[in-house]
């Protein structure tokens, strides 16, 4: 490891203060993905700023209408959480599927979202169900939260502090997983709001998005079973080593397919 | 330099490390536990696997530093003096090891996997694996020793 410097700020005025006064500092929370980034020199912050025990980034919270769940929650707090079982139990399943235990024991919310990953889970759970973002300064919603691969609305020296998401029985999320790095090869996340159908998509290679023809075939009365690639833009999706583009859009609209009959 | 006092298998250490020192390297080359291997660069082979306050985290993806005040335990910490640790045994007795470079992560996840599901069934420990690579056993011998290793370690003592 390159020779870097390292913080552990009491609260989230401390943490924001060693952000904003050292150009190079950047915020740590679980990792799990910061660590392989810095063992590998893609990135080469003079100081990291612990945000994991932060009082103001912690805790799961039940909330008019859903649930509020703090920026450094662990993958596996969320996995585990009865509050997020009874309401919304799409995102305890999702979760526990992230990566492997020991990556779950220590990533957190927070530092998924703010990181991006375009084949990262969290992103289309936010997406689908139309989550707000709380950061040191605003409040966001996912659709301008997320601006595409491995980019956010985040500015320098801004902290995500939570992400609120509504109650929301009828949901799903289906990774269709890349063995080797157990992230998503392509992930779904489907749901039935109040609103209509939400469909987004992760792991297309541009970043999350919304598959809005297929809401829009569902909400209009069309059957799931109809729902094929042909509806989906194959200009979401890149090809690398894992997969081609075709592939991926192809598989993309059977587990959505599949997600959505787990509803019925 | 900082200094940092944390709890390795029960003993307390106070030491001054480098901030970029990571937790693996404090535990290998200052504390001399050279159990916990290092099998890789990008935090996915669980070679480095020990327990922080009680749970399984890969010890190459955290820094020494932000172990302060941890309670850690290592894979020299199971045996109680030549009496092997439950998991450990159950490896020994199924074969569950070949060179052995992935084992004392296998182990301590192992143990993990077994406080989390009592009782766990062959698929749940194979899915609990993914974090742990084995370029020996194929895995069907480490599967054997986790589900006997976690039976035995529900058994009253
Ligand atoms: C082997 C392996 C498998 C994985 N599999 C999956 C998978 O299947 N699905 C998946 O979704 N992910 C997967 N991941 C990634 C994992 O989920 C990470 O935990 C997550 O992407 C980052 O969270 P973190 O808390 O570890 O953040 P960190 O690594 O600490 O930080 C990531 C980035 O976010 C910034 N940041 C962190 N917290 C905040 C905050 N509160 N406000 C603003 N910025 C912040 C940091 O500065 C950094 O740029 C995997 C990782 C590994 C190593
Ligand atoms: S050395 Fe830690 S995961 Fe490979
Ligand atoms: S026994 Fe050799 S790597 Fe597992």
């Amino acid at each position: 490891m390159y020779e870097l410097a390292y913080s552990r700020p009491e609260s989230l005025t401390e943490a924001l203060a060693l952000l904003a006064e050292d150009e190079g500092a950047q915020a740590l929370s679980g990792g799990q993905t910061l660590m392989p980034v810095l063992r590998a020199r893609l990135a080469m912050p003079s100081r990291l700023v612990d945000l994991q025990r932060l009082p103001e980034l912690a805790g799961i919270r039940l909330v008019e209408g859903g649930i509020e769940i703090g920026a450094a929650t662990t993958h596996a707090e969320v996995a585990a959480s009865a509050h997020v079982r009874a309401v919304l139990p799409a995102l305890a399943d999702l979760a526990g599927g992230i990566g492997d235990p020991a990556i779950r024991h220590r990533g957190t919310i927070g530092g998924s979202i703010a990181n991006n990953d375009p084949a990262a889970c969290y992103p289309s759970a936010l997406l689908a169900l139309g989550a707000t973002v709380t950061t040191s300064r605003r409040t966001l919603a996912a659709e301008e939260f997320f601006t595409g691969m491995f980019s956010t609305a985040l500015e320098p020296g801004e902290i995500v502090t939570a992400v609120r998401f509504p109650a929301c029985q009828r949901a799903a999320y289906i990774k269709f997983r890349n063995p080797a790095s157990r992230f998503a090869l392509v992930g779904a996340f489907v749901a039935q709001l109040p609103s209509g159908y939400r469909i987004a998509i992760t792991g297309g290679g541009h970043g999350v998005f919304r598959w809005r023809e297929a809401e829009q075939h569902l909400d209009g009365g069309g059957a799931m079973a109809a729902i094929t690639e042909d509806m989906l833009d194959l200009g979401h999706f890149t090809g690398d080593l894992h997969g081609s583009a075709e592939y991926r859009h192809h598989i993309a609209a059977v587990i959505v397919r599949r997600a959505l009959s787990t509803l019925a | 330099m900082t200094g940092i006092t944390l709890t390795v298998n029960g003993r307390e250490h106070v030491v001054e490390v480098e901030d970029r020192t990571l937790l693996v390297h404090l535990l290998r080359d200052e504390l001399r536990l050279t159990g916990a291997h290092v099998g890789c660069d990008t935090s996915q082979c669980g070679a480095c696997t020990v327990h922080v306050d009680g749970k399984a985290v890969k010890s190459c993806t955290m820094l020494a530093v932000q172990a302060d005040g941890a309670e850690i335990l290592t894979i020299e910490g199971l045996a109680n003096g030549r009496e092997l640790h439950p998991m450990q045994a159950a490896f020994r007795e199924h074969h569950g090891l070949q060179c052995g470079f992935c084992t004392p992560g296998m182990i301590m996840m192992a143990i993990d996997i077994a406080r989390r599901h009592p009782n766990p069934d062959a698929a749940t420990v194979r899915a609990e694996l993914e974090g742990n690579l084995c370029r020996c056993t194929g895995y069907h011998n480490i599967v054997k020793a986790v589900v006997a290793g976690a039976e035995r370690m529900g058994e009253p003592a």
